[in-house]
């Protein structure tokens, strides 16, 4: 597990002091270096990193306060994994609201970046189901957030990126499901316009959809791929797991393991993992959630290097081209890697200031660091989605400029307000600082 | 229903080893210090699934009638006691000790001769009903003395003849008594030391206790293991070698 005060992408490492917080009654550390709360280090770039500051590590604020089954309110410390969440709570028949792609976050975390999941276009963001929230500042004020106390708050720390103080407590409303079982249905997509068109059929069949793209694929191949949607399945079963087992990549990779040739070869497998245009499963929801987890560290394939990851969203309405355009660029530097991934988000508002889910369609992919070509390549991508009015997520960035910041983010000011003067990270700093 | 009593709860490795006998719906009594941070584990006990869960406080171990209170207040408990963990200790200054003898005193207080006052009880207890595990939180730390830290090594290397004598005491009477001997364990104890590969998490140390606490393991278990070679190859050192040694 992440917990070494690194982020995912494999940046370099920076120089900060680890400080763990045991325990959700202590006051914060009293150090001069400004703070940043920090979970499982699953945030890409430098929003979880703090140079020359302090890290509060929370992995040991994970303590259960309360869960009422009839409900499915959960009251905890914000320290606990959404791994652990699923452990206690799928075998009592509740689920996440909303999950992001791997479960090895906190909950803290998951506030933090407003996360969002395969169930955007109906269920909105992780913020949604937050009903409570203690959040202590370095003022010492331990202040109780909810939709009707505080509110404000509540908004700002909603996506907030752990500026505005360290969460230390949260009440999260899960959802009921009567199995582990997804039923899940996976559609042979071989361009864009049918991304479109599926996306729309499946959003009021489907609580889950997401497509994977081939971003090798140009010209009249642009956008194939695989279209994924699914249910929970509602025929009742066993709540129980079988553990399953996971693989762990134990080195860095050397840097050229991922390179266009092996990332093609692997596109080319999964494109043809379906031998029918259209495939129907009943599976655990672990593979279908969370199917990078069973690989620890899978990061470490990319080598001493690390990657990047970009994920934009682009309004819908007239810019399609958008994503077109993107797809296009992609393809032709040839620089993609193999985790591309297309998703239609749904209409709700966004639920903090900085929260970055909003209408439109997302893409997400990562690519290897290979140094100039590959920010060159990202600095045109941001000004595409610049002029079609779009955003790009913070928790996965390293490297966007302080302009486009200011410009994906239109509550900026509303937000800075609340940003405690004793807490910062390095993401913070990057894009506060008029470049 | 199972009964198991852990001294000194809130103590990193107690909470860890508590959470494995949690979801086994055990009836759970918590000795501690701190009222509040036994209420909070005492909480995510319940969630975690025991059955219910009593907290016995404010226990301090440097006080003998404190001690007392809680030993009165175990042999009120009814039913039978089937796991008895005790954990609670605390790391000296060994400098402090050094210049002032009161307070390496306090600390065999703290670390041993609370644990003796305990155990006498509870094994008493124990030996009635017939059955039951009695397991104590020592540390390799008691197996050789040392110049950095041997008034908390003495405090264990009493307390690991002490346990040896009840041991052997207990061996016919359908009792179990287990000394347990972490290494480094990542815990507020040790968060002034430099971590290095030979720590382990305290989240290992809890699942490692409640193993050796509830399987017919060895009676000496060392926390994680490979310490029983690392302690072998540092007692076989001959004295006049060893006592040149900065160690």
């Amino acid at each position: 597990m992440n917990g070494d005060g690194t982020s995912w992408g494999g940046l370099p490492a920076v120089s900060q002091t680890l400080y763990p917080v045991r325990n959700r009654t202590h006051p914060l550390p009293p150090v001069d270096t400004h703070m940043l709360p920090y979970g499982l280090g699953r945030s890409y770039g430098d929003s979880c990193l703090n140079h020359m500051g302090t890290l509060l590590t929370t992995d040991q604020l994970d303590r259960w306060i309360s869960f009422d089954p009839a409900s499915g309110v959960l009251h905890c410390e914000a320290g606990v994994s959404l791994a652990q969440i699923l452990e206690l709570v799928v075998p009592k028949g509740w689920f996440l609201p909303v999950t992001p792609g791997t479960r090895h976050v906190t909950l803290g975390g998951a506030i933090a970046n407003d996360v969002h999941g395969k169930n955007h276009h109906r269920a909105g963001t992780f913020g949604r189901y937050v009903r409570e929230i203690e959040l202590l500042r370095s003022d010492g004020s331990r202040t109780q957030c909810s939709r009707t106390r505080n509110a404000r708050w509540l908004r700002a720390t909603i996506g907030g990126l752990g500026l505005t103080g360290l969460i230390t407590t949260v009440k999260l409303q899960l959802r009921p499901i009567v199995s582990r079982n997804m039923e899940v249905e996976e559609i042979k997509m071989t361009g864009l316009k049918q991304f479109f068109d599926l996306a729309d059929a499946s959003d009021p069949t489907h609580e889950y959809t997401v497509a994977w793209v081939d971003c090798l694929a140009t010209g009249a191949q642009l956008g194939r791929g695989i279209f994924f949607r699914a249910n929970h399945s509602e025929t009742p079963s066993s709540l129980n797991s079988d553990r399953t087992r996971s693989f762990s990549v134990p080195m860095r990779a050397p840097n050229w393991l991922l390179n266009p040739i092996s990332i093609q070869g692997f596109n080319a497998l999964y494109r043809n993992k379906l031998r029918t245009d259209c495939h129907l499963a009943t599976q655990d929801y672990r593979p279908f959630f969370y199917p990078l987890d069973r690989v620890e560290n899978w990061n470490r394939l990319y080598g001493k290097r690390g990657f990047y990851q970009h994920q934009c969203v682009v309004p819908r309405d007239g810019h399609e081209g958008a994503i077109q355009e993107l797809l296009e660029r992609i393809g032709r530097s040839g620089q993609a890697s193999f985790l591309a991934v297309l998703k239609l988000f749904g209409d709700h508002p966004p639920e903090g200031l900085l929260s970055f889910p909003r209408p439109g369609v997302t893409l997400a992919l990562d690519f290897p660091n290979r140094g100039e070509s590959t920010l060159k390549l990202f600095r045109e991508l941001d000004d595409v989605v610049m002029q079609a009015g779009g955003a790009l997520y913070p928790a996965k960035d390293a490297r966007m400029s302080s302009d486009h910041f200011r410009q994906f983010t239109p509550a900026l000011d509303t937000f800075l307000p609340y940003v405690d003067p004793a807490f910062s990270s390095s993401f913070h700093r990057r894009v506060l600082t008029p470049s | 229903m199972r009964t198991t009593l852990l001294i000194g709860a809130t103590s990193a490795m107690a909470e860890q080893a508590a959470r494995h006998f949690a979801p086994e719906g055990d009836r759970l009594l918590l000795a501690a210090r701190d009222t509040e941070r036994a209420a909070q584990l005492a909480d995510d006990l319940r969630v975690r699934g025991a059955e219910s869960v009593t907290c016995f406080t404010t226990f301090d171990a440097s006080n003998s009638d404190s001690v007392q209170r809680l030993t009165k207040r175990i042999q009120e408990v009814e039913g039978t006691l089937d796991y008895v963990l005790i954990a609670h200790g605390h790391l000296p200054d060994q400098e402090e000790c050094e210049e002032k003898p009161w307070v390496a005193l306090r600390e065999l207080q703290i670390n041993f001769l609370s644990t003796v006052q305990l155990c006498t009880l509870i094994a008493n207890r124990l030996e009635k009903q017939g059955h039951g595990t009695l397991a104590v939180l020592s540390s390799v730390a008691g197996l050789r003395g040392r110049q950095s830290n041997y008034i908390y090594g003495s405090a264990k290397g009493g307390m690991n003849t002490f346990l040896q004598g009840l041991r052997n005491r207990m061996a016919f009477k359908g009792v179990r008594v287990v000394t347990l001997l972490p290494g480094f364990v990542d815990t507020p104890m040790t968060s002034g030391m430099e971590k290095g590969p030979l720590f382990i998490s305290a989240d290992k140390a809890g699942r490692l206790i409640h193993t050796a606490m509830t399987k017919k393991t060895s009676d000496i278990v060392y926390i994680p293991g490979f310490w029983r070679w690392i302690l072998l190859m540092i007692r076989m050192i001959p004295e006049p070698i060893f006592k040149r040694l900065r160690l």
